[in-house]
């Protein structure tokens, strides 16, 4: 067996460094739900594991006024779900957040990983997708930042380069009517990987939608931005024919597998079902602010 | 060379003990420091047989390494008891038999514990959502259940 080397800084720059100097030997350990899991399997064997749980900057929640927040890309969902202000403004990526693993799992889980293990499946992704979340990234350049859906290259493969560390998510300040919600279609009710995920964020002004984003996921390599969605939803009152050309541009944007979960055939049809119930929710949250 | 030497606190004594890097909290447990009460299923995150708390907070222990105890304070099966004294949940089990094999059950009562600290008067669906995270390979998820809801329902009475 060889060696492996654990660090815990206590800065980001030191977290970078170790991270540029190991050139591809290391690996970021957050919550580890899927690293501990792949390293077990003999499919990750990293050389040294850089645990980023002890940096400030990766596990705070900082309330930025008005609906904004910046959220450390290693918060696991559980201390996510206690902040009442962050489950006021955005309970569309709280819930999706939420949806990963069990009441375990979400006590290591962190948005971060979620993004990071560039799953088409992730619950997070979509919803942080729609929510137009900012992603801060570290490395050795420096510091940059990207939306969310920049991050994901392809399953397991994101655009991060060598010795960059995604430090945080910043979600923009809610406008009044503003909110969004999550769903994904499971076999079950619990416990599972999505067949598709859908996340739809909303501002509502007078029963007109003024924006909206659309994430969906699980049907292609990457989770998507579905900006014909949006357009669709855009100025419209949520007639059905608006919503009903959303749902058809979101099954228009699908290029799924066929696999155990679901056909492509019925991956397709669902991401349409899914866009309808979401936006209702979104549109039903975005009314009662 | 490769193993660390880390402090802890487990079920509020200190401890110190030496692991290897790539070596599981759960490894760590029920190798060296010999708590067996901690039970490995699947080790990947899936069935809840090693789940522990980390600072009160309910984790499956092959999902952390060892190494990140270090500081922590830890929670097993072995600390539920107080003594000869039962948790209730540990009573409850026991006199409605919520228990078949007995292997997810040290992980079973953890969650339950978990779940009652935050949520004193769950529902069932609470339940059982609560205890989602646990595999009871014999099925025997309805006594489980009750037992916790009746558990919840004493303690509510109890601290009346």
């Amino acid at each position: 067996m060889t060696d492996i080397r654990y660090l815990a800084p206590n800065t980001l720059d030191e977290a970078v460094s170790a991270f540029a100097a190991a050139s591809g030997a290391a690996s970021i350990l957050a919550g580890g739900t899927d690293l501990l899991v792949q390293m077990r399997a003999g499919v990750r064997k990293p050389g040294t594991i850089i645990d980023i749980k002890k940096i400030p900057a990766l596990t705070a929640i900082e309330d930025l006024g008005g609906g904004a927040f910046r959220i450390g890309a290693a918060v696991s969902g559980a201390v996510l779900a206690e902040h009442m202000g962050f489950a006021k403004a955005w309970p569309g990526v709280l819930e999706a957040i939420n949806l990963i693993g069990s009441k375990q799992v979400q006590g290591r889980a962190s948005p971060g990983g979620n993004l990071c293990n560039s799953s088409p499946a992730g619950d997070s992704v979509p919803a942080m997708v729609a929510a137009g979340a900012v992603v801060t990234i570290q490395g050795p350049n420096g510091k940059r930042e990207v939306p969310v859906e920049a991050v994901p290259a392809g399953p397991g493969r994101t655009t991060l380069a060598p010795g960059e560390i995604v430090v945080s998510f910043t979600f923009p300040v809610r406008p009044k009517g503003a909110s969004d919600a999550y769903l994904r279609m499971i076999p079950r009710t619990e416990m599972d990987i999505a067949v598709v995920g859908l996340g739809v964020n909303l501002t509502m002004e007078g029963g007109v939608v003024k924006a909206a984003r659309v994430g969906l996921g699980a049907v292609a390599p990457t989770v998507l931005l579905v900006e014909g969605a949006a357009k669709a939803l855009i100025g419209s009152r949520l007639e059905d024919a608006a919503v009903e050309a959303a749902a058809a541009a979101c099954r228009a944007a699908c290029k799924p597998i066929d696999d155990k979960r679901g056909t492509i055939a019925y991956r397709t049809k669902v991401a349409g079902v899914l866009l309808k119930r979401v936006v209702a929710i979104a549109a039903a949250r975005a009314g009662g602010n | 060379m490769s193993k660390m030497h880390v402090t802890t606190t487990i079920n509020g004594e200190p401890v110190e003990f030496l692991a290897d890097v790539s070596s599981t909290l759960l490894d760590a447990l029920r190798g060296s420091l010999g708590l067996t009460g901690t039970k490995e299923g699947c080790g990947t995150g899936d069935c809840g047989a090693c789940s522990v708390t980390v600072d009160g907070r309910l984790m499956c222990s092959c999902l952390m390494l060892a190494v990140e105890a270090e500081g922590k304070s830890i929670g097993t099966i072995e600390g539920m008891a107080q003594g000869d004294h039962l948790h209730p949940l540990q009573q409850k089990f026991l006199e409605m038999a919520a228990l078949q094999c007995g292997i997810c059950t040290p992980g079973v009562l953890i969650s339950a514990r978990a779940l009652l600290e935050k949520n004193p008067d769950p529902t069932e669906e609470e339940v059982r959502f609560g205890l989602a995270g646990n595999l009871c390979r014999c099925t025997g998820y309805d006594k489980i259940v009750r037992a916790v809801l009746e558990t919840a329902a004493d303690m509510r009475e109890s601290a009346r």
